[in-house]
């Protein structure tokens, strides 16, 4: 029953068809329902029902008034803090983005040379720093004083003479932002590509070997990356997610505001109008206007992959 | 037949081409990249074991001049201060992160299974629909699942902590991903032989499914493990550890060493869960049966 098939035939017919097909995948319905129960109540409908909140006017007191498209006019023509945020983000996400990436596959691909006992230690020690919460330690590091641990390093050294204000100037408070989130980034998307190299079955490399395969080099190329499209799909989705829309490092380390509004990222801006204003509409529409870009870089991304993949 | 024989040693040779001295150079360039990724854990590991009066020494240590446990002991007696006694919040978290974890894997690897190797109307929608959840990040979504808990009454409740955490869109996603590199003669195989889509499911697919399972567990029992009460549930008997915890180190005693001891207790659990499940993970090896 395949599609063209389908395509040729008259509405009626077509729906017959469909419903057919339906019954014969009662069992596909049955698996999936128990996911899609949950993933309707908590999720889509949540979703649909945010979706025209970007046309009100809502301060989670009154009930929301439909405005028509004046939040986004707003957003674009004249908030000005909003297009710095653009900005702030793009700078972000191509910093963050594309780096943390290839850090995450290339350190996946190094610590799956090793021995398993220590394959084990250097994924957790990659990993761990995006499973805690230690703004306080960052805070600590940088910190503008001489206790800070980098301007007390400095400073024995002699590189500089009075202590850096790292998390207020606003000559750093993004690249020091930038930092911290590649040095948190090695999440997801680094542990779905270490369970993808342990996915291959090692055959391959037997074959490969056969067919004159001599350096690690040609194997990763030849064989590891054409068999992991799938994971690198995964991480590219997860990088897309989580550069775009950092926001809190930079809120809990350089403060909100950050100076002069340098490491304002967008989710910030919907932050500051969403939780302190309580300007909910104009919140939503930025996070449209986020979600809108995210979905085209998604796109791009997974047509260069699919390219490169086949 | 020299030829033979170094082909055959070759292919026995399952790391063909590794040679000692590039595994001890990926060995040194990865302990360097190490030691400065595992700083702020270390640090803030010193720091909670750092007698107050350590913290203003000039130049900062690196290390704890005389370690002491009177961070954990003050964030402890915050907590055992509250009404309810302590070991109800350790309950409220074990039973709140065993139940999503558990649910989160059964019902999502079922989804991408099906998603990933079954054909049916409807399923190319499906699995867009996946994605976009994914990438759809608003902070209007909160205030809208406070109202569908409101309407279908599960605030105050364990509900509230368990349910919207069961269908998570990234543990499909990661999930439906790794199926898909399941050869379909094996699932085909199977339906020869008579097997229905939930016996393919448990018994031939996900046996061989480890590494992407273990990822599930790791990812859906941090999240969990992290959940907070919040603004969804206000009665102390239903908080989790995450939100006492923060409370503790923040109120009263606001200490740096305090708030560190908090992370640092927060956090092993999810480390040990994470050595047990890496340690599976590395221990499969793949073997389908089926070459394509």
């Amino acid at each position: 029953m395949d599609k063209d098939s389908i395509g040729k035939k008259t509405r009626a017919e077509n729906r017959r068809l469909t419903l057919l097909a339906m019954k014969q995948n009662k069992a596909c319905y049955f698996m999936i329902a128990p996911f899609m129960i949950f993933f309707i109540i908590f999720t889509v409908i949540p979703v649909v029902m945010s979706l025209p909140m970007g046309f009100t006017d809502f301060n989670m007191a009154q009930a929301p008034k439909f405005i028509g498209l004046s939040n986004y006019t707003t957003l674009f023509l004249s908030d000005k803090i909003f297009i710095e945020s653009i900005r702030v983000t793009i700078v972000f996400a191509l910093f963050t983005g594309p780096v943390s990436y290839v850090l995450c596959f290339v350190l996946a691909w190094l610590i799956n040379e090793l021995h398993p006992k220590l394959k084990t230690i250097f994924t957790l020690i990659f990993y761990a720093p995006s499973m805690a919460n230690v703004y306080t330690v960052w805070q600590l590091i940088f910190s503008g004083d001489t206790y800070g641990y980098i301007n007390s390093f400095l400073m024995n050294l002699g590189l500089i003479n009075a202590p850096i204000q790292w998390l207020t100037d606003a000559n750093y408070v993004l690249g020091v932002s930038i930092v911290v989130q590649l040095w948190i980034s090695l999440g997801a998307g680094f542990l779905s590509l270490r369970a993808g190299f342990q996915n291959i079955d090692g055959s391959m490399y037997e074959a490969g070997a056969i067919d004159g395969i001599r350096t690690r080099w040609q194997s990763l190329i030849h064989i590891t990356i054409p068999s992991m499209g799938p994971q690198l799909m995964f991480a590219a989705v997860m990088q897309i997610v989580s550069s775009f829309t950092a926001g809190t490092v930079a809120q809990n380390l350089v403060g909100f505001p950050s100076t002069d509004y340098k490491a304002h990222t967008i989710m910030t801006h919907a932050f500051d109008y969403g939780w302190v204003r309580y300007e909910m509409g104009y919140a939503s529409a930025i996070c449209m206007v986020l979600f809108v870009a995210m979905y085209i870089c998604n796109k791009l991304i997974s047509r260069v992959l699919s390219k490169y993949m086949n | 037949m020299a030829q033979v024989n170094t082909m055959k040693l070759k292919a026995s040779n399952k790391q063909a081409g590794r040679k000692i001295g590039g595994t001890v150079c990926i060995f040194l360039f990865l302990l360097i990249l190490g030691l400065f990724m595992a700083l702020p854990i270390y640090l803030a590991v010193v720091m909670s074991i750092k007698p107050v009066e350590e913290l203003f020494i000039f130049p900062p240590k690196l290390y704890a001049i005389e370690p002491t446990l009177e961070n954990f002991g003050d964030m402890f007696a915050v907590l055992k201060s509250n009404q309810v006694p302590f070991s109800r919040y350790v309950f409220n978290s074990v039973f709140v992160t065993i139940t999503v974890t558990v649910a989160q894997c059964v019902f999502g690897s079922m989804a991408a299974f099906v998603l990933a190797k079954c054909r049916f109307p409807g399923c190319k929608f499906l699995n867009s629909v996946i994605v976009i959840a994914l990438l759809y990040q608003s902070n209007v979504i909160y205030i809208m699942q406070y109202i569908v808990m409101a309407e279908l009454n599960m605030i105050d409740t364990y509900m509230a902590l368990i349910f919207p955490s069961i269908a998570s869109p990234m543990g499909l996603f990661l999930m439906r991903q790794s199926i898909g590199q399941v050869p379909d003669a094996m699932i085909d195989a199977a339906k020869v032989d008579g097997a229905g889509l939930f016996r393919i499911c448990w018994q031939i697919v996900m046996p061989n499914q480890k590494p992407a399972l273990m990822t599930l567990i790791i990812f859906a029992f941090q999240a969990a493990w992290n959940i907070q009460a919040g603004s969804v549930v206000f009665n102390e008997a239903y908080k989790t550890l995450p939100t006492v915890v923060q409370q503790a180190a923040t109120s009263g005693l606001a200490r740096a060493g305090v708030a560190m001891a908090a992370a640092v207790f927060m956090l092993v659990p999810p480390i040990v869960v994470f050595m047990i499940a890496q340690k599976n993970v590395i221990e499969t090896m793949a073997h389908s049966g089926i070459k394509e």
